[in-house]
């Protein structure tokens, strides 16, 4: 007996610790990717400003480390005040947008799941064409109004999708079925609107097709709190999720209450994304391909895929806004069509060369 | 012996339909009861009621449970469903880390005795080297020792089997038992299962209940509950029950089938069956 105790525990110690060195080695992984991600978004650019110059610039920012950069006044602030706000907000938007699809994902047990599946996309897109065909927002005064009236109609369409699922039933398929009503009706509003106002058309459809652009660090101060409580709460609950995986019945006969716990995270999942896409406009993909990769590579389990979701959402959207605006430089193509352009093809090449099932 | 799990006038109902309309059933602390019945008998149902899964009326007590609340319930009784959901692409040892659940909560991380736990209860149920496997990827027999070792990682003293033998062959149904047996007499488990094999039910455990028409119709030793009588009458089937030193053997009467009259002469079957009623 006590032989057989102590090879247990060896065994025991054996498991955690190849499994905490694969986590170790995956969030390894995540953190050089934001780097390699931040330092490609702040050193290239039009401005062609030495790549060590940006990087002894940004030293000089920390505190306690003072480095003269040897950049002149114009090169410094766009470093500072126009890459680097720009930089954060993607990390900020990636981050929200991918840890929301995976949580979506794992709180539905469904892997075609994404941040848009309850209509947040489509109440959001309504609400900023109704702000912009109104000519109430963007850039005309100290507050626009259009990132606003985004996120009242996300959280509406999130809200009545959320309410309508649970009169047809208590069902998780119930619920995305009334995601696609609300998300269907409000479309449909929203190209009425589209259609009964032209001249707004080409600003509408480039905020629907989603971009990383700052003024300042107005952007960014107004996602960060959002990120900082949503994936606070996601990350908090992705041991939870993980029980969820074996469905509602066993999770409760595992002590959960798993509805609960699919109202909790779906509310923070939601109001992330909701926030997210109000001030970046609807980029697609990343919630869907972001988490999916993650899997292929490290694996299902939601204690690490929702951690990497944040870094790697983060790298990738960071990446994926360099590209929009340097390959028609100085024009910006929309971050949409690159997320889905590079996301795409991307994805297909992990699913080929993964030898993992994931769903 | 203390009553581990006490039953009192249970009454169910799903959706209206009144399922369980007065079950009363006592299992004593370390005591094998197979609840058998016909398909939609509430079988399912009543391990549902005590898992507290269900909203019931009457008396469920479960010995030693302080509070209704879940988690509490999920450290007391360790449920192995009749088709468990297997999670795509989850690995063995986080499938069994699952059944810790109850005891660390939904946002610690396992410790080091969760793992221990569950390695120990992998090696005892010979799934040593799956650890790192699929769920999805094992055999049906693996797989049901996997549900299994999810289930004892739990450490409840109560253990809840809802036909814990449907898809396994004969050898493996056989596995799963004697395993469930020798797991009972080691830890001192009180198991409760629901079985259709009557054979089976009356080889292993101590009681057979049967379930019919939402209360318990007979309750006892196999040899006195599994009669030709008693499942005519709550299965609507003609058996003949054969006795051996086991205890009895259930064997169907074809009433319909060329065989029964070709193999058999039709005479001879009806005189069997009329052995043991």
């Amino acid at each position: 007996m006590r032989a057989n105790g102590a090879s247990g525990a060896a065994c025991a110690s054996g498991i955690q610790l190849q499994a905490s060195a694969l986590r170790a080695r995956a969030l390894v992984a995540g953190v050089v990717a934001v780097v390699i991600a931040v330092v490609a978004g702040l050193t290239i650019g039009p401005a062609g400003i030495p790549a060590h110059r940006v990087l002894m610039e940004l030293a000089d920012l920390l505190p306690g480390i003072a480095v003269e950069s040897g950049l002149n006044d114009a090169h410094k602030a766009i470093v500072t005040d126009i890459r680097l706000p720009r930089v954060v907000l993607g990390l900020l938007v990636g981050a929200t947008l991918a840890t929301s699809g995976a949580t979506y994902q794992a709180a539905f047990r469904n892997p075609l799941a994404d941040p848009y599946l309850l209509g947040i996309a489509a109440g959001a897109g309504l609400g900023a064409t109704i702000a912009i065909v109104n000519d109430i927002g963007d850039g005309a005064g100290v507050f626009d109004l259009v990132p606003i009236a985004a996120f009242g109609g996300a959280l509406g369409a999130v809200t009545v999708a959320y309410l309508a699922g649970h009169i047809g039933g208590r069902s998780t398929a119930s619920l995305i079925l009334a995601g696609i009503a609300v998300a269907s009706f409000l479309a449909a509003c929203q190209t009425y609107l589209l259609q009964a106002n032209a001249d707004a058309f080409r600003r509408i459809l480039a905020w629907l097709l989603g971009r990383i652009a700052t003024s300042g660090w107005a952007e960014p101060a107004l996602l960060l709190p959002y990120f900082l409580v949503t994936t606070a709460i996601m990350l908090r609950y992705r041991r939870a999720l993980d029980v969820l995986a074996v469905g509602d019945e066993e999770a409760a006969a595992l002590g959960l209450e798993p509805r609960r716990i699919r109202l909790i995270v779906l509310l923070a999942a939601s109001l992330g994304a909701a926030a997210a896409v109000s001030v970046s406009g609807l980029i697609s993909f990343v919630g869907i391909i972001v988490p999916h990769a993650i899997r292929l590579v490290f694996g299902t389990s939601n204690r690490i895929l929702l951690p990497l979701s944040v870094l790697f959402g983060a790298a990738f959207l960071v990446l994926a806004d360099l590209t929009a605006r340097t390959v028609l430089s100085p024009a910006e193509l929309p971050i949409g069509v690159v997320t889905a352009f590079l996301g795409a093809p991307f994805f297909v090449f992990v699913l080929r060369t993964s030898r993992r099932e994931i769903w | 012996m203390s009553a581990a799990v006490e039953v009192e006038a249970l009454e169910v109902s799903l959706d209206r339909t009144p399922i369980l309309t007065g079950v009363d059933l006592s299992v004593s602390a370390g005591e094998w009861v197979n609840v058998v019945g016909p398909n939609g008998a509430g079988k399912t149902t009543l391990l549902r009621a005590l898992l507290g899964l269900v909203a019931y009326d009457g008396k469920v007590h479960i010995d030693g449970l302080s509070s209704q609340r879940r988690s509490v319930r999920a450290q007391h009784l360790a449920y192995v469903p009749q088709s468990p959901v297997i999670p795509q692409g989850m690995l063995v040892g986080d499938y069994v880390l699952l059944g810790r659940t109850p005891h660390r909560g939904i946002f610690a991380a396992e410790t080091a005795t969760d793992t221990r736990i569950a390695t120990e209860v992998l090696e005892r149920l010979d799934l040593g080297g799956f650890g790192e496997r699929a769920v999805q990827s094992l055999s049906g027999g693996e797989r049901q020792r996997a549900v299994l070792a999810r289930a004892l990682a739990q450490q409840t003293p109560i253990l809840l089997l809802d036909e814990p033998t449907t898809a396994l062959d004969l050898g493996h149904q056989q596995d799963v038992l004697d395993l469930v047996d020798r797991l009972r007499r080691e830890r001192g488990l009180t198991v409760i299962a629901t079985l259709h094999d009557l054979t089976l039910a009356a080889r292993y455990g101590d009681r057979v209940a049967i379930l019919s028409e939402g209360r318990v119709a007979a309750c006892g030793p196999p040899d006195g509950v599994l009669t030709v009588d008693s499942i005519a009458q709550h299965f609507g089937a003609h058996v003949r029950v054969l006795r051996d030193s086991d205890g009895p053997v259930i064997v169907p009467t074809a009433t319909t089938s060329a065989h029964a009259t070709s193999a058999a002469p039709a005479g001879r079957a009806a005189t069997q069956n009329g052995d043991h009623s």
